[in-house]
């Protein structure tokens, strides 16, 4: 994974609250068996109509997403399914983070796991996001991760909270799976002490 | 005197293998389940850095998402689905993986036929790559749904990194009236909390109601814990549990199984514990419960009328209803009985069960469905069927105008060619009611076996306690 440090981008917002994983991708595209071309399919049902062209009012379809690298969703986004090829559909169409007022469980640990950045800011900064976004469709902010900062133009510095170990990991690009191979003595030693009542041979 | 604990607090404390500072804990997981659709690109992984399945014995895999349920003498039809089948097959040869293929007997959906084998255990940590792995709660399980990445974590170490997540009590108190089911508790209990309500927590489920449930009900609640933002949710283990698991085919036997037990009494949430939340349920006040909206917390008592955004007190829950009812396409106030429907699915992982599928034959036997009504009945496991069958419960559907299929999946998720055509409403016993999750364009509404059963013979949303 690529490191993770500070990055500028462009704003889209999808402001209803609720938003879930079967509408970010819709189950019919999890079918593949790899990650491929599933930016393509974001937002699938809402993006495109029944003869598959896209939905000129959908935001994703207008010309101030193209490049944008933060979605601006409503509370609750990512409830519902445990499908990872939503991190991987978001990152596939170029978002790097997704700001909300909160974040479905199973989709914000996906979401780190990828370096996909899901921060959580408070309802006031929420408020004022939506409306410099829908002010000016080009206004872009800044995140840095190192100094967990969210700076909005015009507006203050907002910091957001991220668990010491995965913005360790984001910020250095390391893989998680190296620090549990890494503790393979406890591993040996727990499975010791803890015989297995559990044969599936 | 050792701190009251309760039963998650147990289980987590006992699986911790690491917990360095400024670090989630590394925590041992006792069976992870496999299924097609998100393990391919974690198998994938493992081959990249050329390691292998730590622990072949401690996972399982089946098919349940993709596959059709229809004939399975026919090969698959979807390319696309019958080379993610493929794939897990080849996935599991190479990796020493035990599956259970379509045919094997064994074959359903994962969180049927861990539970009917005797794997889910009370006290063992259980995951698979699938958000309704609660399921196996039910059993005093701390289970719960993971990432495809995750599922890479625990085929190859058998442990996953978890921050500490905290405690949800939901009590259910009362005796259930007549006609009301553990799907109605559930539904009642996410159109309480909401569906974001136990975000960052895990549920334990307790109350008179909840020790008066069979196991098969007790998984139906704990399915939904999801539904609630939980991603778990967990009932203590008590004869019933203990019952149900004597003797099934991976269940400890003999010295194994009395050892077992005993561990299995020590489980159950010490007096005095601590939760970080409390919410409470009279049983004894509900009614049949349907969803009417694009998400499971948008459901009200079944005689109750379609709610108007405007009486809602937040700006964005109002908009989130109105955006919801015009996708639904439901007027404010209008009742919801009566309302034509014309499909009803009765399967998924929350209500496939032998004894779901006894409450649903309990109706339609001597009635038939309505002529406008296309009724699927989708067995959760290939056992399930064969129970099924033995009872006559085919014929009883049959004679109704039911289909009677295959196991798997099936209209829950609509991935294997089983979905609602654009504009269709149906009455589903599965989890989720998202806009197009049971096929682009299709409306859901969420109800129990009853309501389902008693909604297809009347062609429309019915009050299953007029008919009992």
């Amino acid at each position: 994974m690529e490191p993770i440090t500070a990055f500028s981008g462009r704003m889209v917002a999808l402001p209803m609250r609720d938003i879930d994983t079967d509408q970010i991708i819709p189950a019919r595209f999890l079918k593949t068996i790899d990650k491929e071309g599933l930016g393509e399919d974001l937002f699938h049902d809402w993006r495109y109509d029944s003869q598959g062209r896209p939905k000129p009012d959908f935001i994703l379809n207008q010309p101030s997403a193209e490049g944008a690298a933060i979605l601006l969703a409503g509370d609750n986004f990512g409830c519902g399914s445990s499908r990872e090829h939503a991190p991987w559909a978001l990152m596939a169409f170029g978002f790097r983070a997704v700001v909300s007022t909160s974040f479905g469980d199973i989709f914000r640990n996906n979401s780190l796991k990828n370096g996909l950045l899901p921060i959580i800011v408070d309802e006031t900064t929420h408020s004022k996001m939506l409306a410099l976004v829908e002010k000016d469709g080009s206004a872009e902010a800044k995140v840095d991760l190192p100094e967990q900062l969210l700076r909005i133009p015009g507006g203050p510095e907002v910091s957001f909270s991220i668990d010491a170990f995965s913005k360790k990991c984001l910020t250095a690009g390391l893989d998680q799976l190296g620090y549990i191979r890494r503790q393979e003595a406890a591993i040996a030693a727990y499975e010791q002490t803890h015989p297995a009542n559990i044969h599936t041979l | 005197m050792t701190k009251a604990r309760t039963l998650f607090e147990k289980i987590w404390g006992d699986h911790i293998v690491t917990h360095e500072p400024n670090c989630p804990a590394v925590l041992y997981i006792d069976l992870h389940l496999v299924h097609e659709v998100t393990s391919p690109q974690a198998f994938q992984g493992l081959r990249d850095r050329g390691a292998k399945v730590f622990r072949p014995g401690r996972t399982l895999a089946t098919v349940d998402h993709s596959i059709p349920t229809t004939d399975r003498s026919l090969p698959i039809i979807d390319p696309i689905a019958a080379r993610q089948v493929d794939q897990l097959r080849i996935n599991c040869r190479d990796f020493g993986v035990p599956l259970y293929d379509l045919g094997s007997g064994h074959q359903g959906i994962v969180h049927v036929i861990g539970p009917e084998l005797g794997l889910t255990q009370p006290g063992i940590t259980l995951v698979c790559g699938d958000s309704h792995t609660s399921t196996h709660g039910a059993f005093g399980t701390l289970a719960f749904g993971i990432g495809t990445t995750e599922v890479e974590h625990v085929l190859a170490t058998q442990c996953l990194l978890q921050h500490k997540p905290k405690t949800y009590e939901a009590r259910f108190e009362g005796a259930l009236p007549k006609g009301i089911v553990a799907k109605d508790l559930i539904l009642a209990l996410i159109a309480k909390i909401g569906i974001g309500g136990g975000t960052g927590h895990v549920l334990e489920y307790r109350g008179s109601a909840i020790g008066s449930l069979a196991m098969e009900a007790r998984m139906t609640i704990c399915n939904m814990s999801i539904e609630g933002g939980a991603r778990a949710g967990m009932i203590a283990p008590d004869d019933t549990t203990i019952e149900y698991l004597a003797g099934r085919p991976r269940a400890p036997q003999g010295a194994d199984w009395e050892r077992a037990v005993a561990r299995w009494r020590r489980l159950p949430t010490d007096e005095g514990a601590a939760y970080d939340r409390r919410v409470s349920v009279d049983v004894s006040q509900l009614e049949p419960m349907i969803t009417y909206g694009t998400n499971p917390g948008m459901g009200v008592p079944i005689t109750q009328a379609v709610p108007e955004p405007s009486s809602l007190p937040d700006a964005n829950q109002s908009a989130a209803l109105r955006k919801a009812l015009a996708y639904m396409q439901l007027e404010p106030g209008r009742p919801l009985l009566g309302h034509p429907i014309d499909v009803v699915f009765i399967g998924s992982c929350t209500n496939s069960r032998l004894s779901d599928l006894r409450l649903a034959a309990s109706l339609m036997k001597g009635r038939k469905v309505s002529p406008k009504v296309r009724v699927l009945v989708v067995p959760g496991s290939e056992e399930v069927k064969r129970q099924a069958e033995a009872e006559n419960l085919r014929e009883v559907f049959e004679a109704a105008g039911a289909e009677w299929r295959e196991a798997g999946c099936s209209m829950c998720i609509a991935m294997n060619g089983d979905q609602l055509e654009p504009g269709q409403y149906c009455v589903s016993t599965s989890n989720r009611n998202f806009e197009g999750r049971q096929g682009k364009g299709g409306r859901t509404f969420l109800a129990s076996p009853l309501t389902a059963a008693a909604s297809a013979i009347h062609g429309a949303i019915t009050d299953v306690r007029t008919m009992l």
